[in-house]
């Protein structure tokens, strides 16, 4: 019996790729049917999911002593590749596809205003806020700025800027809450920011950035608006991975 | 054919990646800057052109959509693949961080909609419904 369970791990951890596929191809899974079941759709599944994951690093964590998270575990070890900075690099590049030029000047002055302040701004209080916990060197500073844009932002600049594996879990975590947020408080807060025409709509995903955040909140407050900050919010991600690791980083060294 | 898609998407990466490296080298930091960023920019325009002048077939854009299609899934794999023992124990700081950056965002939305304002015709398409929820 033993034997045949070593056989097993000696072939899962073979086709670990394949493995990871599958195991995160269940947990997206039960992500989406608890957002369904347990919130009405309330929190994005996509949420949810990467709520899971970061669960699995910690579990991982503490069963293996290790810094890859769940991907140390042997049998598992395809999720750090599935994951990894090469694929992710890919797929983040390939969500760009089919951005039209137009559109984003359909977006106007006030679209491009609210996107480039919507970065810097999460980038200033990102930095200060790890500022203020004792980071000093430019790059985690600059990574945890990135989270504070969003869970994509962090982990790229971070990768292109080789920090460590914990300042990247921060920012992922940063901006995972981030987008958490929005999906939940935007209904609430609506009423008060002026949230309730297209063009504060196409604002506020350019500050947000988050698309399924500002896509989840905007879907509750009023399902009409969602089109509109989620046509800034997709370029939010891309400007950010573009302004982080380069200008955001040689001006947060040159202050440090 | 889809791979013809995909090489286009690798294409671009592995260009944008290259020139963030030179970028870094150029500024005298051995960091790639911004690589993620200038293939993004490369793609736009160079699949719009392809879509534009008829080039790029069906199949060839299924070989695009697949990887944006599962970007969740991967995002999912990096976060269950880093070190967040480490970072727990770091305290709570992606959390003030998280808490702070949305509060000072919803304020700054009335404040950016002040700005510019209004074409007229932005308002009009006020809608009425709020009862229908997801």
């Amino acid at each position: 019996m033993t034997e045949l369970l070593v056989a097993m791990q000696v072939l899962l951890a073979k086709y670990s790729l394949v493995t990871a596929f599958a195991v995160v191809g269940a947990m997206v899974w039960f992500s989406y049917l608890i957002s369904d079941r347990l919130t009405r759709g309330r929190l994005h599944g996509s949420a949810i999911a990467i709520l899971l994951g970061l669960l699995l690093a910690y579990v991982g964590g503490l069963l293996t002593g290790g810094k890859k998270g769940i991907a140390d575990v042997e049998v598992l070890s395809g999720i750090g590749v599935m994951g990894g900075a090469m694929l992710r690099d890919l797929a983040i590049v390939a969500t760009a596809f089919g951005v039209r030029m137009e559109e984003f000047r359909k977006t106007g002055i006030s679209g491009i205003v609210s996107l480039l302040a919507g970065v810097i701004v999460s980038f200033i209080v990102g930095v200060c806020v790890a500022y203020a916990f004792g980071y000093r060197d430019a790059a985690s500073l600059t990574t945890i700025g990135g989270g504070a844009a969003t869970y994509i932002v962090g982990p790229v600049t971070g990768t292109a800027l080789g920090v460590e594996s914990e300042v990247i879990a921060l920012s992922v975590a940063a901006g995972l809450i981030k987008s958490m947020l929005v999906m939940i408080m935007t209904p609430f807060v609506a009423p008060y920011i002026g949230l309730d025409n297209p063009r504060s709509a196409l604002i506020f995903g350019g500050l947000m950035g988050t698309t399924s955040g500002v896509a989840g909140g905007l879907a509750v407050t009023d399902p009409e608006l969602v089109p509109y900050g989620a046509m800034t919010a997709t370029f939010y991600t891309g400007l950010g991975c573009l302004l982080g690791p380069s200008i955001i980083f040689l001006v947060v060294r040159t202050v440090v | 054919m889809a791979i013809y898609g995909t090489a286009l998407l690798s294409g671009c990466l592995i260009a944008g990646v290259v020139a963030g490296q030179m970028l870094g080298y150029l500024v005298g930091v051995d960091k790639n800057i911004g690589g993620v960023g200038i293939a993004m920019l490369l793609l736009i325009p160079g699949s719009d052109w392809l879509q534009r002048s008829g080039r790029m077939q069906p199949p060839t854009k299924q070989g695009i959509l697949f990887w944006s299609s599962i970007y969740i899934p991967i995002v999912v794999a990096m976060a269950a693949s880093q070190n967040v023992l480490a970072a727990v124990k770091g305290g709570p700081i992606a959390l003030i961080a998280g808490v702070s950056v949305v509060l000072i965002s919803f304020i700054l939305v009335p404040v950016i909609s002040r700005i510019g304002q209004p074409d007229a015709e932005s308002v009009q398409s006020e809608s009425l419904s709020v009862k229908d929820e997801p």
